[in-house]
């Protein structure tokens, strides 16, 4: 029981991380139908900022992540300016080229920039676990979580509330028609992306001191996102946060009390489940035709 | 005028192809090396590299092999087995090497072996642990790691003063990972320690706080950790966070002590670890001399301190391929595997020389490296009180 309690604590806390991932891509593979492999890159720049920040700039942790956020964000649009608004009108498949390379080219300059050796990213949390009863959470783990759920209702928030999100969502479901109505679709595309990149970065920050950094990082971040998104429904954030949070319980109690070996596995068959019986994904409303 | 000019040149290239095995009769020695410089087990690669590159560097200023250089022809495993068969398939077919080293992780080095058979060129497996790797019968390696029923036996004598009672096994979900748990448990069974299932992780796994919650409720004294020294940082982080509290012994000699104590920090204090090399204690190796002489040459050369545990792997290993390549007199992949069979030095790690493993009539090298245990104590590594000094 003491073991189920904490096996469930920690799948709440691996969720919310994933439901952090998840979101970012959601808005960039959902709303802007571009299949992002460099996704989990921005998640690594975002690690390697942190530490750049730490390190080399002697700066406070707080600081170091509000700065991989603004440096995600940044690299972001950069990206977007520079690769995908010039292929626009181009089909999926060519931006997801395209994607894919941006994806190799930065993991490769990480190995040449950082190396191969893994980083450990200081932070100022107590390592000594709060304890409630019999289950036990690390301070550190609980302030990425609270971060993560701040971050998560921000960006509800923005897409749902705010002018630019409402503009988003516009330009997104009918491209010409919001231009008629005055939105500036060029930029609408780059902040999109750029808040994306900036979410990702923002999982790197968080979680890079939790594990470690390392040039290859980003790709099981990229696969825990896309396996979130997938799960949530295109485009849905409460889909991708819920999604998130179902995979880290499920891996959770999959590795607890099926096999460890399989903890993967488990995660992917829950894909498989629902491609076949949801494929909108598990939280998507009717489907509207036309 | 242009296409006569490129006529000439063309010629000069293939008169110089043609006369260069004649001409350069001291044409250096290659010798093929795989090793992960990318991917989850980049930094292990990296220093068995360095190593590798001492040893070089030490032969060639001794005046090579018989007057020839020695040269490396290093290739990019990515920590993956189908690029190890790949780069394996290269090193043979376009750079003609006489004699690989690799390929670090057990399942590259069992992916790379068919490859050798095929083509028949001798590996030195410098790191790997999976037992079927000289048992399958593959004629072509030769491995001075133990294998982990090896370092298990090495472990028995220990097992009574390290107090181990009851036995949780956390492994890399691979080749390595998988053979250590079956090994030292049934080592452990033998001596009548209870034994638990073991729990495995993925080799890219990054959370492994199902498996401690898991291995928690065990009740079990003492927690054997078989993989890389990334995953054991996580792994000694993450049991602090649970406060697992119990006696954790790392094998496969791939724990760098001293990247825990930087990265782990107190998390790793009181931990022992199974190492074939001990750089804290030079003198106490069988050639006090060499590994002293090897330590301070990679001080020298401004690699990282921790990394000396898995450096000293590519020394070795070069060491022993260039022993037999002078046995040999001639760089042919076959002379040098019968070369094997006859060579015997000491290398950092102490005495190497090749006992027949596997099937008969096709048996595989496999020498018996010596096995050491240190504790990390008050920040330091330390030899532990049952290790008495030599």
């Amino acid at each position: 029981m003491d073991a189920l309690l904490q096996h469930l604590v920690n799948g709440l806390v691996l969720g919310g991380t994933y439901a952090l991932l998840g979101i970012g891509l959601t808005l960039i593979f959902g709303l802007m139908n571009l299949v992002n492999f460099a996704h989990g890159e921005f998640y690594t720049l975002g690690a390697y900022t942190t530490f750049a920040a730490l390190t080399l700039g002697g700066s406070n942790f707080f600081l170091a992540v509000a700065a991989a956020i603004v440096v995600g964000a940044a690299a972001g649009a950069l990206c977007e300016r520079l690769l995908l608004a010039p292929l626009r009108d181009e089909s999926i498949d060519t931006t997801m080229l395209v994607m894919i390379g941006l994806w190799i080219a930065l993991q490769n300059a990480e190995l040449l920039g950082w190396g191969g050796v893994a980083k450990s990213i200081p932070h100022p949390f107590p390592t000594a676990p709060l304890t409630l009863g019999p289950i036990g959470i690390a301070p550190l783990r609980l302030f990425v979580v609270l971060t993560a759920a701040a971050l998560i209702v921000l960006s509800w928030l923005l897409i749902q509330r705010t002018r630019l999100g409402r503009a988003m969502r516009a330009t997104f479901q009918d491209r010409e028609t919001a231009a008629l109505m005055g939105v500036r679709i060029g930029r609408i595309h780059t902040a999109t992306f750029a808040f994306g990149s900036a979410l990702a970065a923002a999982a790197g920050a968080l979680l890079g001191p939790i594990f470690l950094a390392y040039p290859s990082m980003g790709d099981l971040a990229s696969l825990k996102a896309f396996s979130v998104v997938i799960l949530g429904g295109l485009g849905n954030l409460a889909g991708a946060t819920a999604g998130g949070i179902l995979l880290g319980i499920a891996e959770e109690l999959g590795a607890g009390y099926v096999s460890s070996g399989y903890r993967d596995a488990v995660g992917f068959v829950i894909i498989i489940l629902v491609l076949l019986f949801r494929p909108a994904g598990l939280f998507a409303r009717a489907e509207r035709i036309g | 005028m242009h296409k006569r000019w490129l006529t000439t040149l063309l010629l000069a290239f293939t008169l110089g192809a043609l006369l260069a095995p004649a001409g350069f009769a001291q044409s250096p020695v290659k010798i093929g090396v795989i090793q992960p410089l990318s991917g989850a087990v980049a930094a292990s690669g990296n220093y068995v590299r360095m190593g590798a590159e001492i040893a070089r560097d030490w032969i060639n200023a001794k005046g090579g092999i018989n007057g020839r250089k020695v040269e490396l022809v290093i290739e990019d495993n990515k920590s993956d087995p189908k690029e190890a068969a790949s780069a394996a398939e290269k090193l043979i077919v376009r750079d003609k090497v006489p004699a690989i080293m690799g390929a670090w992780g057990s399942s590259m080095t069992l992916a790379a072996m068919p490859k050798l058979e095929e083509y028949g060129v001798p590996m030195v497996v410098e790191t790997s642990s999976a037992g079927n790797i000289t048992k399958s019968g593959n004629p072509w390696i030769f491995r001075i790691s133990p294998p982990s029923e090896m370092e298990a036996l090495g472990l028995e004598k220990y097992v009574d003063k390290l107090g181990v009672k009851h036995a949780d096994f956390l492994a890399v979900n691979t080749d390595w990972g998988r053979g250590a748990a079956g090994a030292f448990g049934t080592m452990l069974r033998k001596k009548g320690v209870e034994v638990d299932a073991p729990e495995f992780m993925d080799q890219a796994a990054t959370d492994m706080n199902a498996q401690i919650t898991k291995i928690k409720a065990s009740g079990g004294d003492t927690l054997f950790v078989t993989t890389a020294v990334e995953q054991i940082t996580l792994i000694l982080k993450q049991g602090q966070e649970q406060r697992l509290t119990r006696k954790i012994i790392t094998t496969g000699g791939s724990s760098s002590p001293s990247q825990l104590i930087k990265q782990a920090g107190a998390a790793a204090e009181g931990t022992y670890h199974i190492v074939f090399f001990m750089p804290w204690f030079p003198e106490a190796m069988p050639d006090g001399k060499l590994a002293k002489a090897f330590v301070d040459e990679w001080t020298k050369r401004g690699h990282p301190f921790e990394g000396l545990t898995e450096g000293f792997r590519g020394h070795d290993g070069i060491a022993t391929i260039v022993e037999a390549l002078k046995l040999a007199g001639k760089d042919d992949p076959k002379a040098v595997r019968d070369a094997l069979w006859k060579v015997s030095f000491t290398g950092v790690n102490g005495p190497i020389k090749f006992d027949k493993d596997g099937p008969a009539g096709k048996e595989s090298g496999q020498s018996k490296p010596s096995i050491f245990v240190v504790q990390i104590k008050d920040g330091k590594v330390a030899l532990p009180d049952f290790m008495a000094r030599k």
